[in-house]
């Protein structure tokens, strides 16, 4: 469905083999990391380095035919996903780490570096790069400023918007601009805020310019368990109140923890736990971080604690994370197809809503697996199930919705860190009103007035006002 | 009429007054008043200028009223436990201060002025000494409700601290010195107090206080403030270098002594009631002229910087200046006409350093704007973006040289 002479066009702008235009070929790119949204593009082209993408998208502005930007592919909202009228747009390949600068805590990189690579690039200095992802060994930082992506350590950390100080970005009629200065200051409003999470509507980042942070020189993990969930979630209030500020507080829900434990990334949690909870505590000096961790230690102890691991070796700490690490690969045992939701509540109602998403379970008869960001009241109820069974996916798709509903009557919202793309589209109208969407929908217009950056994502054009 | 008409639509009480330079001064008390307000300005084709506590902003700027943030004061909600407040703009900053130690909970920012409306803050965008350890306005945003030139309401961000929903209004707004709209309320992250709070000072020439300071970072250790203060900042005769350590009682134990020796020089420590008020008093001194200046520069340019702003507008070495070492922050408050303003943007600019016109008489913010370097093509930007919100120019805010 791309006219021959665009075709032709991109051909000659990147090579030939780096124009996938084949139905074999195109398959790889019909899914993110969300498997129950699923398109096929109508081409993929991968430019080799940022003098051919700008063809590329001059190419594509040129014939007035849509772009979605594609890092990795590991998203979670359908947010990378074209269809057969659009060419996705992949950035695998300017994948270099132009400047790493460490007297001023910073690095300049393109947008296809996978974001575990430049913390190791940036090791060797005592720095690293804070926001981390669960998929940081794949993805790459261009998706993680498009989506302002997370991660367990953005709770003492912040996420990726805290940590992007200028980006260079084609718009999508071609033009090349460059957002903030090499400090972080910015020229005017701050443009580079606004571009970060705005998952590919304005335009591709070039060129992005991030902050490093020293990497902590002491470090304890605790892992506690306790009987019930909620006791989980009031340990995590009352940790929070006590002035600590942990780098992540990590809960694991019983069925995660048995999911976990029966699959081949065992951790050793107490399968009869009601929730184990993962804290790490880390700084740059020994002593204080020892008596931080001996203080969280008594407050989990009050909070009910059953047992309370505590490491500071890297090898101990390792294995306390691990089940952690690997929750989602072991909810993917549990059925073919895995649904995994996004939405953040204020930390005080972390008890009660976890309550009710076990009742919604009930209610669907379904099994949910949570997994979540607890210090930041970031959850991550996981449904495994198989799509091809068209009643269970239908109880799956009302559970979803119950528990995102649920959500923001409890104050809270749609998405944390994964983004609307589209698959919570249709949410949006639930947490803006009508002029709030149509206020962003100008913005977008000011950005791509021909909406053919990444169109038909993240706004619900039929709820915008004006 | 406008008063007449301002009286019409919001009562009696809606009007606070004639200003000094004539202007009636409308304080709407709720969002919606706000929005009617400025619904009928924009279909009146009257432009409006907003107004604080009118302690940073000199209430100057030529309109044919005055907006003021005075009646939208108060804690909205407080949540301890979650962390969060949401706050009216018109609140003074530091009655909100006051108001979250009750609760052991604090913003950790720390912008020059006294007696601040919060609004103010967040539409400058203003961070002190603290920006070192906790980050910038934009940093403890978590969203705020404006109400843009055309008078729509507009509510973004949340109440949670991690939020993706959406593109995120809450920056664009932050800093934007009230060009797209009037920011009626703010919801703020909060921290615990910390424990330990000390402040360490060492005096002696820019320079070398300036090595010691990079000596503290490359250490790897980030303090909670590290600032190159001039001898005006700290109505002394010679630069100081102030450090601030807050966290618990062992991590500033520990970095106290890191910090001497990273630096490779001797400080003093102040005792907390003292420490108080030497951080207040530099930060009430910003105010003492009658402009102030942000310039952002790397930390290995802050000499380049300070040099170039000791050039252009400090020949005397006498003005208030505060460099944020980590940040790459320069702050200037002094008094200085528009044609050494625009002459050290136009060099700084050449040196990627962006400066900002954070306060000032309204001859120089109309004439340089508040922005007014922008980058190729980015202005067209920023130009359509304030369209959309304020197709008519309601606000009167020169955000830099306009078509």
């Amino acid at each position: 469905m791309i006219p021959p002479e665009a075709l032709a066009a991109l051909k000659a702008a990147v090579g030939p083999q780096w124009v996938k235009d084949a139905r074999a070929e195109l398959d790889t790119y019909a899914t993110d990391g969300l498997p129950t949204h699923g398109s096929l593009p109508g081409a993929a082209v991968i430019p080799g380095c940022k003098d051919e993408l700008l063809q590329v998208i001059r190419i594509l502005h040129h014939h007035r035919i849509p772009a979605v930007a594609r890092g990795a592919g590991t998203g979670l909202s359908g947010g990378a996903l074209a269809s057969s009228d659009a060419v996705l747009v992949v950035l695998t390949r300017l994948n270099r780490i132009l400047k790493i600068d460490a007297e001023n805590r910073r690095a300049v990189v393109e947008p296809g570096v996978v974001n575990a690579r430049l913390s190791a690039a940036a090791e060797p200095f005592g720095l690293h790069y804070a926001p981390d992802p669960s998929s940081q060994p794949a993805c790459t930082i261009g998706g993680n400023v498009a989506e302002n992506a997370g991660g367990p350590h953005c709770l003492k950390y912040g996420v990726t918007t805290n940590h992007i100080l200028a980006l260079e970005v084609v718009l999508p009629d071609g033009e090349l601009l460059s957002l903030g200065s090499p400090s972080g200051e910015p020229w005017g409003p701050d443009l580079v805020g606004l571009f970060v999470g705005s998952e590919g509507t304005f335009g591709i980042a070039t060129e992005i310019t991030v902050k490093l942070t020293p990497t902590p020189t002491a470090i304890r993990t605790l892992l506690a368990d306790f009987t019930l969930l909620r006791s989980a979630g009031q340990a995590v209030t009352s940790i929070i109140a006590a002035g600590s500020v942990p780098a992540a507080l990590e809960i694991l829900d019983h069925n995660t923890i048995a999911a976990v434990e029966a699959s081949i990334y065992r951790a050793g949690y107490p399968t009869d736990a009601g929730a184990v909870l993962l804290v790490e505590l880390d700084g740059m000096d020994e002593l204080a971080v020892e008596a931080e961790a001996r203080q969280v230690e008594d407050l989990l102890k009050s909070a009910g604690a059953r047992s309370i691991q505590l490491a500071s070796d890297p090898a101990k700490r390792e294995k306390l994370w691990h089940g952690r690490k690997k929750a989602f690969g072991a909810m993917g045992r549990l059925g073919s197809d895995l649904v995994v939701q996004d939405a953040v509540v204020p930390r005080s109602k972390l008890p009660d809503v976890l309550d009710q998403i076990g009742e919604i379970g009930k209610r669907y008869s379904i099994s949910i697996c949570n997994v979540f960001h607890a210090g930041d009241g970031n959850l991550h109820p996981n449904i495994a199930f198989d799509q091809t069974d068209p009643d269970l996916a239908e109880r799956v798709r009302r559970a979803s919705t119950d528990i995102v509903r649920l959500c923001i009557e409890a104050g809270g919202t749609i998405t944390g860190e994964h983004g609307v793309g589209t698959d919570k589209m249709h949410y949006m109208p639930l947490v803006y009103d009508a002029d709030t969407l149509g206020a962003m929908n100008r913005i977008r217009h000011v950005f791509d007035p021909l909406e053919l950056a990444n169109p038909g994502k993240v706004l619900p054009v039929h709820s915008c006002r004006g | 009429m406008v008063a007449d008409k301002i009286r019409s639509l919001l009562g009696e009480h809606g009007l606070l007054g004639i200003d000094p330079l004539g202007l009636p001064v409308a304080a709407p008390a709720s969002d919606d008043e706000c929005a009617l307000l400025l619904r009928t300005a924009s279909s009146q084709s009257w432009t409006v200028r907003i107004e604080g506590s009118g302690t940073w902003i000199p209430r100057d700027a030529p309109a044919d009223l005055a907006l003021s943030t005075m009646r939208l004061k108060g804690i909205v909600d407080l949540s301890p436990p979650d962390m969060v407040v949401t706050v009216g703009s018109g609140t003074s900053w530091t009655e909100l201060q006051t108001s979250l130690a009750n609760d052991d909970v604090w913003v950790p920012l720390d912008p020059p002025g006294s007696e601040r409306s919060v609004g103010s803050v967040v539409a400058c965008a203003t961070a002190g000494p603290l920006r070192t350890g906790f980050g910038a306005i934009r940093d403890h945003l978590l969203g705020l409700t404006l109400v843009t030139g055309d008078g729509r309401i507009v509510r973004v961000g949340g109440r949670v601290v991690k939020n993706v929903a959406g593109y995120d209004i809450t920056k664009l707004a932050a800093g934007s010195f009230g060009a797209f709209g009037i920011i009626t309320s703010i919801n703020l992250r909060l921290r615990a107090v910390p424990r330990a709070d000390a402040t360490l000072i060492a005096r002696g020439t820019r320079d070398h206080l300036l090595d010691a300071a990079r000596g503290i970072l490359s250490s790897g250790y980030t303090p909670g403030a590290l600032e190159l203060l001039s001898p005006a900042a700290v109505a002394g005769t010679e630069w100081t270098l102030a450090v601030r350590l807050l966290g618990s009682h062992e991590a500033v134990a520990a970095e106290r002594s890191a910090v001497g020796a990273a630096a490779g020089m001797q400080f003093s420590s102040l005792e907390p009631s003292d420490a108080a008020e030497f951080w207040r008093d530099i930060l009430a001194r910003a105010t003492d002229a009658p402009s102030t200046l942000r310039l952002g520069a790397l930390t290995s340019s802050l000499d380049e910087a300070l040099d170039s702003i000791a050039h252009h507008l400090d020949e005397s070495c006498n003005d208030w200046i505060a460099a944020n070492v980590h940040a790459g922050v320069v702050r200037w408050s002094g008094d200085a006409g528009v044609n050494r303003i625009q002459l050290l943007r136009n060099v700084a600019a050449h040196s990627e350093m962006p400066i900002t016109i954070e306060r000032g008489p309204w001859s120089i913010r109309s004439e340089l704007g508040h922005f007014g370097a922008y980058r190729n093509g980015t202005d067209r930007l920023v130009y359509a973006l304030r369209n959309s919100f304020d197709p008519s120019r309601t606000l009167a805010i020169p955000l830099g040289r306009e078509p």
